[in-house]
């Protein structure tokens, strides 16, 4: 339990008198994620602790380096869970997680990091300290600041301490496994997003398609018998797999590439894709022209990133339109007039 | 260009693509359009346009851009902050004309519509797929979606399906300039900032909603609900936190204290026990097999807690009876008195004794009666303080009242406003919840969006000058809550 905000705060406004870009640090498990940026290291991962949770509240606040593992495990003893079911990877941090928008399996069905988010303390570019938003459900007093930081990687605002909503823990999940093809599992996910079974998790491999269904035991199975399928062993452990990118799939060294589209879409893409979220989230690897896989996205109203891996670190991020990136540009200079938190990480100009 | 323009130039100029029935600029036709849902506050605007499609909305922002004149945008009107309340030297844009549900995609379970399609026409348009629109505010049958999004509406189902901001997609905008821009995307995420998040409750400052695509969710197999009464509404507020405690989140846990249940029971005789101190409204969703199993837990959980009756609605019908009493809570207590003024605050739950113990005092105090609705499950409270504008300062005495009430919210760890915004109504509040630098940070949001203040001016963020004025004012009154507030 350390507070270091002042520090912080100091340190960027020596930053910003100076111009002196910044490199923000966590506990640096998502490295990899994002544009390489060069900047002097703004130190987080000492700001730590669990500020307040209330369990019959449904939220907790916690200082932006405190480890997902700590968080997880204080829920745990309440029975509650991070709802968004975030991947913990080598001791995530809380801030970076939500800098990232980090959001596991249940993402479709129980909502992202940004639909979690209630309020957050943070520093912007001129060192100023900000609270936006709270630790109540409902808040619509001035911008909603927060969810902007959500997944704007530091470029907006150092986060020093973040309030999450929190979900109970479901009584029970199973998860059953369909040995079916691509075409035959986004077909059936398009038909269960359309009709009340408890379904939290999806994903279909080379070896078909799982899904996880959460809620009372009764309920569970009996929703599962409408929906066939051979229940699986480990159904915590299978979807841990994913979430922390240990299933075999991820075990690869070629650039990884995330798809976001509309669920229903029907792509042909080479090389292996990975699919989760309903089909909302493809995993691509063994395709390198990236053009053509910005091209696809776009024509079906979806955005590719390069997730992971690839010689090229400065265009991860699926290229915005001119009026869309002049507004993003103004928005940023908003927060930091003088371009100093993580420039670049995001796009360059911004 | 910026050029100077009399309001006769400028209808000439607006009737060059605007038919005459599209534009509005005689007294008699503005006075529909001179307040909202808030109709203690009153304007009229300068003129009225209503148009019928994008180009012409981007033709008036274009034309108010190029003279530097305000434009506030409205939907159905229902707002009950004065956010849409117009400007004598603006234009009224009234997006009622743009009410056509455009997609509706099934396989992706979207649905894309104009910002002048009432909320629940949505619900409506899909039933027979078995889909609806969750954000259910009371308003339902009249507001619209693009007020929805400006306003980032709640309701009575936001604990479990949260609010506007969760349920939506995509949006279209008109930027001052005139450009339209696409925000979000039919995808779960889009790429750069989130600006869908800041648009929802930006309440018509940073752009003009033309389009909506909302996320629709399947009906639940089955909905039941429990009317529990409580001859003391601590014991009620504990019960709501020991229903969550056992890890159960209602679809919808409404609370009303014993003048809201009178009022409720005179007008619409929903079966509520007049005698009761609080009733518990609490309606569980689901499969059929959890939604039997969680009643069972709540119906223990409630008896054990020092309920004194309690009841399971028998059938659909009774069901709708209960909720029908809650829905029409507003205009129940509004037979109570000349008028009622409806505040929106939200606090940690574990603060209703408090924060209730004190609106009484502040009842007594001020000499106005209060009765109170609770969306209890997500902590935000309207309080109704009832009050007749025909006695000579009694308005006032209310208005002074209510931000009193909303001054304890904060100092309970809430916030001034839970789903109704801020508008114009709770704008001096605002430098109380927040600090200077914070509402400078606001400031310089909204001008990365409209530089010249067009949009909206003068709503939803003070100035750092209105603060110090109300800031000399409450200390002059002596009852400043936070006394170590820096001020301009």
């Amino acid at each position: 339990m350390t507070d270091i905000s002042i520090t912080l705060s100091e340190q960027i406004q020596d930053a910003c008198s100076s111009q002196q870009p910044l490199s923000i640090i966590g506990n640096s498990s998502k490295s990899f994620y994002g544009n390489i940026t060069h900047g002097q290291p703004l130190e987080i991962s000492s700001h730590t602790g669990i500020i307040n949770y209330e369990p019959t509240e449904l939220v907790i606040t916690a200082r932006a380096g405190t480890s997902l593992d700590e968080i997880n495990q204080a829920l745990t003893e309440h029975h509650q869970m991070l709802g968004f079911e975030p991947s913990t990877f080598n001791n995530a941090s809380l801030g970076g997680t939500v800098a990232c928008n980090s959001s596991g399996p249940r993402r479709p069905y129980a909502g992202a990091a940004r639909d979690f988010v209630l309020g957050c303390r943070i520093i912007n570019g001129k060192g100023e300290i900000l609270h936006f938003g709270g630790e109540v459900m409902k808040n619509v007093a001035g911008y909603d600041v927060s969810r902007l930081m959500t997944g704007a990687m530091g470029t907006l605002g150092v986060l020093l301490d973040i309030s999450i909503k929190v979900l109970p823990k479901p009584e029970d999940e199973i998860t059953f496994h369909l040995e079916i093809p691509e075409q035959q599992a986004l077909d059936m996910l398009t038909r269960l997003r359309s009709k009340p079974v408890p379904v939290t998790a999806s994903c279909h491999d080379d070896s078909g398609l799982y899904i996880r269904l959460s809620g009372s035991s009764s309920a569970i199975h009996a929703a599962q018998k409408n929906t066939g399928g051979d229940i699986i062993k480990e159904s915590k452990t299978f979807w841990e797999d994913i979430r922390e990118h240990q299933h075999d799939f991820f075990n690869n060294s070629e650039p990884l590439w995330r798809l976001s589209m509309p669920p229903a879409t029907n792509i042909h893409l080479e090389g292996q894709t990975f699919i989760e979220w309903g089909g909302a989230q493809r995993w691509l690897t063994g395709q390198t022209d990236n053009i053509h896989i910005r091209d696809t996205m776009e024509k079906i109203g979806g955005h590719a990133t390069l997730y992971k891996n690839g010689n090229k670190r400065d265009d991860c991020f699926h290229p915005l339109d001119n009026n869309m990136f002049k507004i993003q540009q103004q928005l940023k200079k908003a927060f930091d007039p003088e371009n100093i938190l993580n420039p670049g990480k995001m796009y360059k100009g911004l | 260009m910026t050029e100077t323009i009399n309001k006769t130039t400028l209808i000439h100029e607006l009737s060059q693509f605007l038919d005459t029935d599209s534009l509005l600029f005689k007294e008699e036709d503005l006075r529909p359009y001179e307040c909202d849902g808030l109709s203690a506050y009153r304007q009229l605007p300068m003129l009225v346009t209503l148009p019928r499609n994008l180009a012409e909305v981007q033709s008036i922002v274009r034309l108010c851009n190029q003279h530097h004149i305000p434009v506030i945008a409205r939907g159905a009107g229902t707002g009950l902050s004065g956010g849409a309340l117009p400007l004598e030297t603006g234009i009224l844009l009234s997006l009622a004309r743009l009410n056509k549900i455009t997609n509706i995609d099934q396989d992706n379970c979207l649905a894309t519509v104009q910002p002048g399609v009432r909320n629940l026409a949505i619900s409506e348009a899909v039933a027979d797929l078995g889909l609806y629109y969750a954000p259910d505010p009371s308003s339902q049958i009249a507001c619209t979606i693009g007020g929805n999004v400006a306003e980032n509406s709640g309701g009575v189902h936001c604990l479990k399906y949260g609010l506007t901001v969760h349920n939506i997609s995509q949006i279209k905008v008109v930027t001052i300039e005139g450009e339209l821009l696409t925000i979000g995307s039919h995808a779960m995420d889009a790429a750069g900032y989130d600006l869908l998040a800041l648009f929802t409750g930006s309440e018509g400052m940073l752009g003009i909603i033309v389009e909506v695509t909302v996320k629709l969710l399947p009906l639940p197999e089955t909905a039941q609900v429990i009317l529990a009464s409580f001859d003391d509404i601590e014991v009620a507020g504990r019960a709501v936190s020991e229903i969550i405690a056992a890890g159960i989140i209602p679809a919808g846990l409404e609370m009303m204290d014993n003048p809201a249940i009178r009022a409720a029971e005179d007008f619409v005789h929903a079966g509520y026990p007049t005698e009761a101190a609080a009733i518990l409204l609490c309606e569980l969703d689901g499969t059929i097999e959890e939604v039997d199993e969680q009643m069972t837990v709540v119906r223990d959980l409630l008896t054990s807690s020092g309920v004194s009756d309690i009841r399971t609605a028998k059938d659909e019908a009774e069901r709708q009876q209960f909720w029908k009493g809650r829905k029409a809570a507003f205009p129940a207590v509004g037979r109570l008195a000349p008028d009622y003024y409806c505040m929106d605050g939200t606090i940690p739950r574990k603060t209703l004794p408090w924060v209730l113990k004190n609106i009484s005092r502040l009842s007594e105090q001020y000499k106005l009666a209060v009765a109170n609705v609770f969306h209890a499950g997500d902590g935000n409270l309207h309080p109704l303080i009832l009050y007749d504008a025909n006695n000579p300062g009694e308005l006032e005495r209310t208005e002074e009242f209510g931000g009193k009430i909303l001054e304890l919210c904060i100092e309970a760890g809430g916030t001034i406003t839970g789903e109704h915004g801020i508008g114009m109504e709770k704008i001096n509040q605002m430098c109380i919840q927040f600090e200077d630098q914070e509402l400078e940070q606001f400031h310089a949001v909204k001008n990365a969006f409209d530089p010249h203040g067009l949009l909206n001016p003068g709503k939803a963020v003070p100035t750092l000058h209105r603060c110090a004025e109300f800031g000399a004012m409450h200390v002059h009154d002596g009852k400043l809550s936070h006394p170590e507030l820096e001020r301009f």
